[in-house]
């Protein structure tokens, strides 16, 4: 390995009690639920490392020079691609894009197929979005590559709810014991289920709210407190997250009206003031101005969806970085 | 030829008969079931001793198959159906009529009928469609159906979704004494999911289908049934709310009849999630529930409200099933996992006797669809299933003798098995796990 400085694990560390992590010891990053409190908290860490190289004049570390990494997506993506993309780019992998309209798969090649032929192809690692829920493991189970979910169907997007938990922690120091209410369409919402999961576990109160139509079935058995009401979710909240509403929803008689989902649920300052003064805003994106959030929320001084954008680029490097193999690769380099 | 049959634990519900006793076989018929049957009183009858502890009944009939011949024949054929049946202890299958094409013509019937004769394994009981062509939009001509061998009807694989077609399917059929099988799923609810809607799927994403997508239609269908007199048999019950709509029914002297298959009595929705996350193995329809409808199910065997145990075998090639959840076909295989499942699960636990196990797979489903067998009496045909109770039996998918091997139970090992087969008197299936002589000549 060369002279390049190496990232550094930042002083914040693991969670009382959990013994401290240099690397993720597993092959795929499927989804949260599987993570421990411990390797949230390493991938936390290695991220502020990460983001560091972001801010230099030559953004460019060669940890996974010789690597490549396959971003394979079945569903037209950009934010989430792109910062995939620069994370491998700045950490000096070689990439490979691969989406649907121009792959095989329209062909009607099945997904184990395209899986295999990639493989025969020896990636190190295939960054995979997929429509249907569940599809990164199947991946997983045949590839030799580490998979990492970058979204799939209604299941989870990890590296969403890392981003998330990250510029959470650098506004707010920790995630322990706040108050995070998240409104909008969580029936369809894979970032519901990751931040659902990365936020019980690292000991924050989540606060869902929706009409019972976008509720997921059992909500109560997530750990979070569900309600109809938006302004009891938001009173008191450390950090307000909105899902995005879908329009086409509306067909399904999810819900009667954008006008009236807005009227019910939509974020106006209004409504903000409920919450602590201190309060962040926060949205995966793409927004539905008008819809979910008002305009003024948006791009008022608590919005941080520039800075989730910003932070998602560290957090996947960190995530390549220590599925990689972390210290321990770079020390047997 | 003739067989004795001598000893084994002999239960026949139709005749009362529960203990020990022979039973003596003549060419195709049953002859005669006695307590000791001296073999000077059959001479030139084979001697077969039946081991101490297995158990002779009249032959089990799973009136819930697909067989897939015509059309898919890549997932399972009438010969390889029919060998898997027997291998299961079935010494009869109602098959499906959701063919390629589709059984809704005496051509189908006979080209099934015809590939059974040849097999020449298990009885083969053609099940024809509701609607000309399973489109739920006409009849079908069912009278010619009935006189080509169909001993039922069914759209399964799909509901008779309008209830106006529903009524006029009772109605003509109760002129000719058959029952209509529903599928009972009300497609507006269910729409596009995929899992039971409920906990395990709304953590794993999964779209979702309520356990009232069933519950309305079976609640429909005993309605129906009520005021035109036919004879609805609602197939594969997994929600707690149809069981409930079904024991109703019953108390109100509906003719309606039900069954539910060895997976909505063992599993639940867990199985989504591990040990094999997402495994398509256990996406089937209905699905998976949750244990309270796993229970219901379990008490609805244990208080008489379900009727019958069918398997939906469902054969599907593994191509099929290697795909991502959402585009997997529905259905497992069931012929060979039910005995072993249904004696580990229901007989051994105390939870039912094998009496009553013996009227859920063979007097019931004969008398579900009015077939001869389900009992032993004398002149009945042969077909007799014997069983193994306490033989330790592990599943090996691979081991199948379906053509499919579409199993969420590959690697079970379970406690009870099918010692042997007979259909019309012949030996189909001997498992060699277990010795019985069957063609020992008594000394003259």
């Amino acid at each position: 390995m060369s002279a390049q400085p190496t990232p550094q694990v930042a002083a914040a560390g693991p969670p009382a009690g959990e013994p401290a992590l240099t690397g993720l010891r597993r092959k795929d990053l499927l989804g949260i639920a599987e993570l421990s409190p411990a390797e949230i908290a390493l991938v936390l860490d290695t991220a502020e490392a990460m983001k560091e190289i972001g801010s230099r004049a030559i953004k460019k570390v060669p940890t996974l020079r010789g690597r490549t990494v396959v971003n394979l997506f079945f569903e037209p993506s950009t934010r989430t691609r792109t910062s995939f993309e620069i994370a491998e780019k700045r950490l000096s992998a070689d990439t490979l894009n691969i989406a649907v309209a121009t792959s095989s798969v329209t062909k009607g090649e099945t997904l184990a197929d395209t899986a295999l032929n990639l493989e025969a192809m020896h990636p190190d690692m295939i960054v995979v979005r997929h429509a249907s829920s569940g599809a990164p493991y199947l991946l997983s189970r045949i590839c030799r590559s580490a998979i990492i979910n970058a979204g799939d169907g209604m299941h989870e997007h990890p590296t969403q709810a890392l981003l998330d938990a990250f510029t959470i922690r650098e506004r707010k120091k920790t995630l322990a014991g706040l108050k995070v209410a998240i409104v909008g369409d969580l029936l369809h919402s894979r970032v519901l289920r990751s931040n659902i999961h990365l936020l019980t576990k690292m000991g924050a109160h989540v606060w869902v709210a929706a009409p019972p139509t976008l509720m997921p079935a059992d909500i109560g058995r997530f750990g979070v407190t569900a309600t109809t009401s938006v302004e009891e979710a938001v009173e008191g909240a450390d950090v307000v997250m909105l899902l995005r509403i879908q329009l086409e929803r509306m067909q399904s008689a999810f819900f009667p009206s954008a006008r009236e989902y807005f009227r019910v649920f939509g974020m106006t300052e209004a409504r903000l003031r409920l919450a602590r003064p201190d309060v962040i805003i926060m949205h995966p994106g793409p927004m539905n101005r008008g819809v979910e959030i008002a305009s003024e929320v948006a791009d008022g001084p608590y919005s941080v969806i520039l800075d989730q954008v910003s932070n998602g680029v560290a957090v996947r490097m960190a995530v390549l970085y220590l599925l990689a193999g972390g210290a321990e690769h770079e020390t047997a380099a | 030829m003739k067989r004795l049959l001598k000893g084994g634990r002999v239960i026949d519900p139709a005749n009362g008969i529960d203990g020990t006793y022979d039973v003596l076989i003549d060419g195709d018929r049953i002859a005669r079931v006695d307590r000791d049957i001296p073999p000077s009183t059959a001479p030139g009858a084979r001697v077969v001793p039946i081991p101490a502890g297995f158990v002779v009944c009249p032959g089990f009939l799973d009136i819930h198959v697909h067989l897939r011949e015509p059309g898919q024949e890549h997932k399972e054929t009438v010969a390889t159906g029919t060998a898997s049946a027997v291998a299961g202890g079935f010494t009869a299958v109602a098959c499906m009529p959701n063919t390629s094409p589709v059984n809704d013509n005496a051509g189908v019937t006979e080209y099934i009928l015809k590939k059974a004769a040849e097999a020449n394994l298990a009885r083969v009981y053609p099940i024809g469609c509701v609607s000309r062509g399973q489109k739920g939009e006409t009849l079908a001509d069912i009278a010619e159906l009935k006189a080509a061998g169909c001993v039922a009807v069914t759209d399964d694989g799909h509901p008779v979704a309008s209830a106006l077609l529903m009524r006029r399917a009772l109605e003509y059929t109760s002129m000719l004494g058959i029952p209509v099988i529903d599928h009972c799923e009300d497609p507006t609810l269910k729409l596009d999911g995929v899992a039971h809607e409920g906990y395990q799927a709304a953590q794993l994403g999964l779209k979702g289908i309520p356990g009232a997508a069933e519950s309305v239609m079976v609640a429909r269908d005993v309605h129906i049934a009520e005021f035109t007199g036919g004879h609805v048999h609602v197939a594969h019950m997994s929600a707690r709310q149809s069981i409930r709509a079904v024991r109703e029914g019953k108390h109100a002297g509906v003719k309606v009849t039900c069954e539910v298959a060895p997976h909505h009595f063992i599993l639940t929705d867990e199985r989504l999630a591990a040990p094999i996350p997402y495994d398509t193995n256990t996406k089937m329809n209905p699905p998976l529930r949750e244990a309270a409808d796993r229970d219901a199910m379990l008490e609805g065997i244990v208080d008489g409200t379900i009727d019958v145990i069918a398997t939906d075998h469902a054969p599907h090639h593994y191509d099929e099933k290697h795909v991502e959840f959402d585009r997997a076909p529905f259905g497992i295989v069931g012929l060979e996992t039910a005995v072993p499942l249904c004696l580990d699960a229901l007989v051994h636990p105390g939870k039912i006797g094998l009496r009553r196990l013996v009227e859920l797979l063979s007097v019931n489903p004969a008398r579900v669809i009015n077939v001869v067998g389900g009992t032993l009496s004398a002149g009945a045909p042969a077909d007799i299933t014997i069983l193994a109770p306490d033989l330790p039996v592990t599943i090996h998918a691979k081991d199948l003798v379906s053509k499919s091997k579409n199993t969420p139970f590959d690697g079970w090992e379970l406690k009870g098995g099918v010692a042997a087969t007979l259909v019309g008197g012949r030996v189909v299936y001997a498992n060699p796990a277990v010795t019985i002589d069957w063609e020992r000549v008594q000394p003259s």
